[in-house]
């Protein structure tokens, strides 16, 4: 396993853009065909459906909006794949530790609901980071001293932790009506909004940590010291760099991203926590940094245009009469064609 | 708590277990070819969604069983071109699957949503025909149920007795080693996950036809994932994965059996049961090589060129 992590491709800038560019569009448009091709199938239009996709995605100013908002826990949720695996860590617990995030953050929220919200906030959010961060604490240490793997505990745990929510959910936090969420928030809760539109302070956040892990990656020597441990880990550990600590310590920054992520999920978006709230988001962090081979700016595309296409699908499910879940076929014949482009370092043995 | 309750609970432990096991057979199969398929919630939704809709259309449960079958192996050779054929990351083409899986079966179940299908035919165990109808009610099986043990011998029997088996384990191993004793990786891996995907659409059909007779989206809940659990939790072994379905439908049954006794012990701390329980597993085998996954597991086989 540790063999894959190491083999993550980088885009390569050095491929001619042009033809880079050519390529994507191709196989951008190749998913569209295949896509349309189903769209036929089960009856509907489907020069008709894209248009609908396009007019509601990039056709308007609301519906832009509603794009960055689909775009701010992948983004989040891809940083915490990416973290991870400078240092050659798998993390395929997003999803666990996102949901974890989100149930500290609720816990802040209902137990401080009589403070402001600038004590409440940064509570929540800090609340959120430890949960995600304890949460990833478990397969980080398993890891480090070299007892289980990281890709199997992680993924165990992703399928634990939704039901130690529902668990908090039933048991303690559920509203008088509603046996599977919470009370509402009240507005000191919830992370600002802007333009009037569904867009919330979690972008911010988002783009913050863009930028901050850009900035260690390249300038630090904290991220030299990653790269190295990625790179030859026994290596690095013979050269003085404190394997076993740095392992622990990515892990845990990993889980309270995805932590975060969680947080700006019940308190910018439902404003509520409910019962198995993502369907996946954590997974979908994973593909996109994989896809984009953790690459900052390529993390910031791929989000973009994965959201494009599921906040297209709510519209296809209102005007076109198709299951919200649909959406997923074209999202995964785009991931699919990504996936099987022509590898960019050929010749090179995993 | 009458004997009645605790054989319903037995009863209704069984059917669910069933499902995983067929399941988890598949995933052991390729896992031991060197396949790591997080895409087998896709390959079951998508398999439970037409088998459920061709049994509507024809009214013949056995045809929706051998299609939802099918269309398991069928699905597997998407994730075996990408990871095969073009070298591509398990674990990101697997959960592409899922998500594959997520859309094509709300597409394919939808018409079929809240339809009514004859399943399969219950068949009661000989020898209980004497007892009172409410006790031989509860152990009428389908056929699937009757065959999962012998399937999961089948499967022992091929991986470890046969030829095939040899290879298949080798190029789980080292593909390269295996490659040049004369095995073909590359075909190797495609068979497995074809045989793979046909088991996990056989749990698929038991099911949509044979257990819930229904069609909803996301029915699966995330039993694909359980049976990669228990795959690592039976270290890779098709005999030991019988113990692990066990333990999970023992699971949910011991959790039925509390709610009906009336302790007051939330069912989502008991659903976390099987899932602890293997991470204590992992963590107690951990580090031994011996027990380990296979050796290539998730790696790529480039060839020899």
């Amino acid at each position: 396993m540790s063999q894959t992590a190491r083999s993550l491709p980088r885009v390569s800038f050095s491929n001619p853009l042009v033809s880079n560019l050519i390529r994507y569009l191709l196989m951008t448009l190749l998913a569209l065909l295949l896509f349309g091709v189903i769209l036929l199938v089960s009856g509907k239009d489907p020069i008709q459906s894209y248009r609908d996709i396009f007019s509601s995605t990039l056709g308007s100013a609301y519906g832009f909006s509603e794009v960055l908002v689909a775009m701010i826990p992948m983004l989040i949720t891809a940083l915490a794949v990416a973290i991870p695996a400078r240092v050659g860590l798998i993390n395929v617990g997003g999803e666990g530790q996102l949901y974890i995030g989100a149930a500290f953050a609720t816990w802040g929220a209902l137990l401080f609901k009589e403070q402001p919200s600038w004590i409440l906030l940064p509570v929540m959010t800090l609340l959120g980071m430890l949960g995600g961060a304890l949460w990833a604490f478990i397969p980080g240490y398993l890891k480090s001293i070299g007892l289980v793997n990281e890709t199997i505990t992680t993924l165990l745990m992703n399928s634990i932790a939704p039901k130690i929510v529902g668990f908090l959910i039933f048991g303690f936090w559920h509203s008088p009506m509603d046996t599977v969420k919470t009370d509402n928030f009240v507005a000191a809760a919830r992370l600002p909004t802007f333009f009037d539109t569904r867009l919330h302070l979690g972008m911010v956040f988002a783009l913050i940590l863009l930028v901050l892990f850009w900035f260690f990656m390249k300038y630090t020597r904290w991220g030299l010291e990653m790269r190295a441990i990625g790179g030859n880990a026994q290596a690095a550990r013979r050269n003085g760099i404190p394997l076993k600590g740095y392992l622990i310590t990515i892990m845990c920054i990993g889980g309270a991203i995805a932590g975060l992520a969680g947080m700006t999920m019940v308190s910018g978006f439902y404003g509520v926590l409910l019962l198995n709230f993502s369907i996946g988001l954590g997974f979908m962090g994973f593909l996109i940094c994989w896809l984009a081979g953790g690459d900052p700016l390529g993390i910031f595309l791929m989000s973009f245009v994965v959201a494009v296409i599921t906040t297209g699908g709510n519209l296809l499910q209102l005007t076109r009469d198709l299951p919200y879940a649909v959406v997923n076929i074209l999202l995964a014949f785009t991931l699919f064609v990504v996936l099987a482009r022509p590898s960019f370092s050929k010749g090179k043995k995993a | 708590m009458t004997l009645l309750s605790i054989l319903g609970v037995l009863s209704s432990a069984i059917f669910s277990g069933t499902s995983l096991l067929y399941t988890t057979l598949g995933e052991v199969i390729h896992e031991r070819a060197g396949i790591v398929n997080l895409g087998l919630e896709g390959v079951l939704l998508i398999s439970a969604s037409s088998g459920f809709a061709v049994t509507v259309l024809t009214g013949n449960p056995y045809l929706g069983v051998l299609v939802a079958m099918l269309m398991g192996g069928l699905t597997n050779m998407i994730l075996g071109y990408l990871v095969i054929q073009r070298g591509a990351n398990q674990l990101a083409s697997g959960l592409t699957l899922m998500f594959f899986g997520f859309g094509l079966s709300a597409l394919i179940g939808r018409p079929y949503v809240g339809s009514k299908i004859n399943g399969l035919p219950r068949i009661s165990l000989p020898g209980l025909s004497d007892l009172s109808q409410l006790y031989t009610s509860l152990f009428s099986f389908d056929i699937l149920i009757y065959l999962v043990i012998p399937v999961a011998l089948l499967v022992w029997w091929l991986l470890f007795r046969t030829r095939w088996g040899l290879g298949l384990r080798a190029v789980g191993e080292n593909a390269d080693t295996a490659f040049s004793s004369g095995r073909n990786p590359r075909l190797i891996r495609y068979q497995a996950l074809f045989l793979g995907g046909m088991l996990a659409g056989l749990g698929a059909a038991h099911l949509s036809i044979a257990y819930t007779m229904n069609w909803t989206e996301y029915m699966t809940a995330g039993r694909g994932f359980i049976a990669v659990a228990l795959v690592i939790f039976s270290r890779w072994h098709p005999l030991r994965a019988i113990v692990g379905a066990l333990l999970f439908s023992g699971a949910v049954a011991f959790q039925l059996l509390l709610q009906s006794s009336g302790v007051q012990v939330s069912p989502f701390l008991l659903d976390i049961i099987p899932y602890v329980l293997t991470l204590l597993v992992l963590i107690a085998w951990g580090g031994n090589r011996k027990q380990s996954a296979p050796a290539s597991l998730g790696r790529v086989y480039h060839g020899t060129e």
